[in-house]
């Protein structure tokens, strides 16, 4: 028999470390896979983790990937550090692509260049409206935020099916579900021509340190730290739990609100009926990958941008299936949790002996 | 007595990473003998108590039973040579009877039977118990009761009782000690941990006083004054408490009127029709036994729960019924709650940031939304300073902290708020006596300053010392206050258990 013991320290070098361990691993257990498909697993590894890196277009595409995870990764890190768990950044997406588009479906030969900041503003507000279903509902009715925003997320997926194959279809396109493209001036500029890096990648960058401002020199991010650790400290300073469930779902949706319309109006140039590679999802795994802190978001967003464009190309040239990359963010977050489990718990033998005390 | 000694330690010596728990220490417990083990927090009782018990393994030395040589490899082994033990916080199932309570700690048996040598048990060592009461339903003083006729009825000749009279009234106190003194008498020995000094004066036939994880000394505690064994606990003089120099003025700093709130824990005790106020200058004191609504009280002063009706709490003359503790704080409160690690300070942050915590407002830390941390660490510096907190440093986390330590350190923190009110429970709770006289003088001076303050305490040593007034808390009802001049430990002590469910009626069963 065997038991979790909570251990009586645990470093903070400890919790950077096992990120760290649960990449390694995860690449051990992908040449295990890989070597069980047959394919050599150094050239497969190779293609999946390394070559994305060794190409400017290589890394504009893990640019452009990345900027979507780590604003959401950001947003939903401020939320679980406050212990408010956002499982629905996905609907949150969703729906501010949904709003923020709408000005570029109904004004398809705007030439407006005000048009954009407009987009990017009604972008947040969806994000936020969709947000504040789950906070109004744990405000009011102690509803489990995980449950409401995530099943949110499929009503969400729905409405934007709906849009594209009803009233925002594309009166030009043949039947296809999807809007019109956007007109020029509702795009994000980009900064290379050939590469797709835009204005939305930039401002991903710069979010995390804004949040880093924001986590250690305001009040507002000192209450996201008290709330998440000791809520009764909280309620003792005065810090409202309902504010703090408000704002941190408000603040998490708009980022994610921010990102969909960002990514509608960049690489999409147009709603579809499918606009997300699952990226509020797989913020999830970010924002735990990078330890709730911005500088580590910024880097795991990277990292499983990586897994999304390694995939792409190992379809391509070593002919694996496309399920890899999901895979590879599942081994990644099941070996993180691991050794999250294992730094603050010791396994430890229990003798078996009949000590009923 | 008979000469072998029922129980003789040797050169017991037990350390942690960190501290040396117990040194080289000699314990001996003749037969009928009710041994005193005296010490500050700290001072490794506890911890020679595990050993005894089984809880721990000693590093060095040995342990004699009946002249033998023992291990002792668990509690239950200790159980069956004949040590009972009732710790200071009790393993009961709260939504369980006393019978099935009981029942639970001894070898499977028939329940009738068992309810038949209950009763007789308890009966034979004057303990009033109802079989089949719910445990949630009972005062601290019956739970104690149960936890020792369920060691009883396994017959010990060992009994060890850790801190028993922490959680009973005056009376509820003399009745335990009648036990004691009875079971002493049919010769089974009592090792009796406190550190409340008359009580092993007035009980006890030996004590052996620990000192910093070292026997300091063995004395015959009825030949000792109360002051020579504080001072042989603590190792120097103790000065005894000086009153403050304030006198109560009419003004009324926290007036509280007919304040009634429902407690939001399970099986709290919600406040009913509560009035009382203090004054500039005074210092009101509420005594009672814990879980009669002094938390339920202390938030509802300090705005962190309930939301009472317009006009029931007035801070400075305000109505701050409707207001948060932040904003309560700004009318000139401080708020110093019982519960340290998590509500009064979060362990995983630094002292500065924890100082931060209470102090963001008052002391205007925060200048549109961004915290001035320079300011604040000045601020935890004087803290430190102020207080004679030991820790490493500003940045010290505050799980580094001792609990006396943390408790100047949270102290300071409102103090040096500069309040008009102070409003505190268990201001010295688990606190060093040196600590504890430090906290007090820096209330009395506060008070001599013109403030005013409300302490709510479970210990009636420290109520009486530091009150002007006195009031009594019992059931979520507020006793008037009186002049401590004029109120005696046994008039307190009977509003401390009146109307409570110690009343011995049976009319609330199932309540």
């Amino acid at each position: 028999m065997f038991t979790l013991e909570a251990r009586a320290t645990q470093s903070a070098y400890a919790s950077w470390l096992s990120p760290l361990l649960a990449l390694a691993l995860t690449a051990v257990t992908g040449a295990l896979i890989f070597l069980a498909m047959g394919k050599s697993p150094g050239i497969a590894l190779y293609i999946y983790f390394i070559e994305p890196l060794t190409s400017w277009s290589g890394l504009s595409e893990v640019a452009v990937k990345a900027g979507p995870l780590i604003l959401i990764g950001m947003g939903l890190s401020l939320g679980f550090r406050a212990g408010v768990w956002n499982i629905g950044a996905e609907g949150q997406f969703i729906a501010g692509a949904l709003l923020g588009s709408a000005p570029a479906v109904y004004f398809f030969d705007s030439t407006n260049p005000l048009i954009l900041p407009c987009m990017m503003l009604l972008g947040i507000l969806g994000g936020m409206a969709w947000a504040a279903m789950p906070a109004l509902l744990k405000t009011r009715f102690n509803a489990n935020e995980i449950l409401v925003s995530l099943m949110l997320v499929y009503v969400a997926e729905l409405l934007l099916v709906h849009l594209v194959q009803g009233p925002w279809r594309n009166p030009q396109g043949w039947g296809f579900p999807g809007t019109r493209m956007f007109p020029d001036v509702a795009l994000l500029p980009m900064f290379f021509p050939g590469y797709r890096v835009h204005l939305g990648t930039l401002i991903a960058v710069l979010i995390p340190f804004v949040a880093w401002f924001v986590l250690t020199r305001t009040r507002f991010g000192f209450q996201i730290r008290v709330f998440g650790s000791a809520p009764l400290a909280a309620r003792h300073a005065g810090i409202g739990s309902s504010q703090m469930v408000w704002t941190t779902l408000l603040v998490g949706g708009g980022l994610a609100g921010l990102a969909g319309v960002m990514e509608a109006a960049s690489t999409i140039g147009q709603l579809m009926p499918k606009i997300s590679p699952g990226y509020g999802f797989t913020a999830i795994i970010v924002a735990f990958l990078g330890r709730l802190h911005p500088v580590g978001v910024l880097l795991a967003g990277t990292v499983i941008a990586v897994t999304y464009i390694g995939g792409e190309s190992a379809q391509i040239s070593a002919g694996l299936p496309k399920a890899v990359t999901g895979l590879f963010q599942g081994i990644i977050l099941f070996y993180l949790l691991a050794f999250d489990l294992l730094t603050r718990y010791r396994l430890t033998r229990v003798k078996t002996r009949g000590n009923t005390a | 007595m008979n000469d072998k000694p029922l129980l003789q330690l040797k050169g017991i010596g037990k350390a942690f990473p960190g501290c040396i728990a117990n040194d080289d220490i000699d314990l001996e417990i003749a037969p009928g003998e009710i041994h005193a083990l005296l010490g500050e927090n700290g001072a490794g009782k506890s911890t020679l108590v595990k050993i005894i018990y089984g809880v721990l393994r000693p590093d060095q030395g040995t342990l004699c039973w009946r002249g033998d040589d023992m291990t002792i490899d668990n509690p239950a082994s200790a159980r069956s040579l004949g040590i009972g033990m009732v710790f200071q916080h009790f393993s009961l199932f709260e939504s369980m009877t006393t019978l099935e309570n009981v029942a639970l700690a001894l070898p499977p048996q028939d329940l009738d039977e068992l309810r038949g040598r209950l009763e007789t048990t308890a009966q034979d060592y004057g303990l009033t118990l109802h079989p089949d009461r719910h445990v949630y339903d009972l005062s601290m003083g019956e739970r104690q009761r149960i936890e020792i006729v369920r060691c009883l009825l396994q017959n010990p000749s060992l009994l060890i009782l850790d801190e028993p009279t922490s959680v009973l009234t005056p009376q509820e106190t003399e009745v335990l000690f009648a036990t004691l003194r009875q079971l002493a008498s049919e010769g089974r020995s009592i090792l009796y941990i406190s550190h409340k000094l008359e009580e092993v004066r007035s009980l006890c036939d030996r004590a052996t006083i620990l000192r910093g994880g070292k026997r300091v000394d063995d004395c015959n505690p009825a030949e000792e004054t109360a002051q020579s064994l504080a001072e042989k606990m603590i190792g120097r003089r103790v000065e005894s408490a000086k009153g403050h120099s304030g006198t109560a003025t009419s003004e009324v700093r926290l007036k509280v009127a007919d304040l009634s709130v429902r407690s939001d824990e399970p099986h709290g005790t919600d406040i009913s029709d509560v009035s009382f106020s203090v004054h500039a200058g005074e210092i009101l004191g509420i005594a009672g036994i814990a879980g009669n609504g002094q938390t339920e009280l202390m938030n509802a002063l300090s705005g962190e729960t309930g939301a009472p009706q317009a006009g029931q709490i007035e801070i400075l003359e305000t109505d701050a019924s409707r207001l948060g503790p932040m904003a309560r704080r700004q009318l000139g409160a401080v708020f110093v709650p019982e519960e340290r690690v998590g509500q009064a300070a979060v362990s995983d942050l630094t002292l500065v940031q924890n100082s931060f915590l209470t102090s963001a407002f008052r002391m205007g830390f925060v200048s549109r939304g961004i915290i001035n941390w320079p300011g604040v660490s000045r601020y935890t510096e004087e803290i430190l300073d102020k207080f004679d907190v030991k820790a490493t440093g500003t940045d010290a986390l505050a799980s580094s902290l001792s609990g006396g330590n943390l408790q100047k350190f949270i102290m300071g923190r409102e103090i040096l708020q500069g309040p008009q009110l102070l409003v505190v429970s268990q201001p010295t709770w688990g606190v060093d006596a040196g600590a504890a006289a430090a906290i007090h003088e820096k209330i009395q001076q506060m008070i001599s300053a013109g403030a005013g303050a409300l302490v709510i305490s479970q210990d009636l040593d420290e109520i009486f010392a530091l009150s002007d007034r006195i009031a009594v808390i019992s059931q979520g009802r507020l006793s008037a206050p009186r002049p401590t001049g004029e109120v005696t430990t046994e008039e307190v002590g009977l509003l401390m258990g009146a109307s409570g469910p110690t009343a011995d009626t049976d009319s609330h069963v199932h309540a």
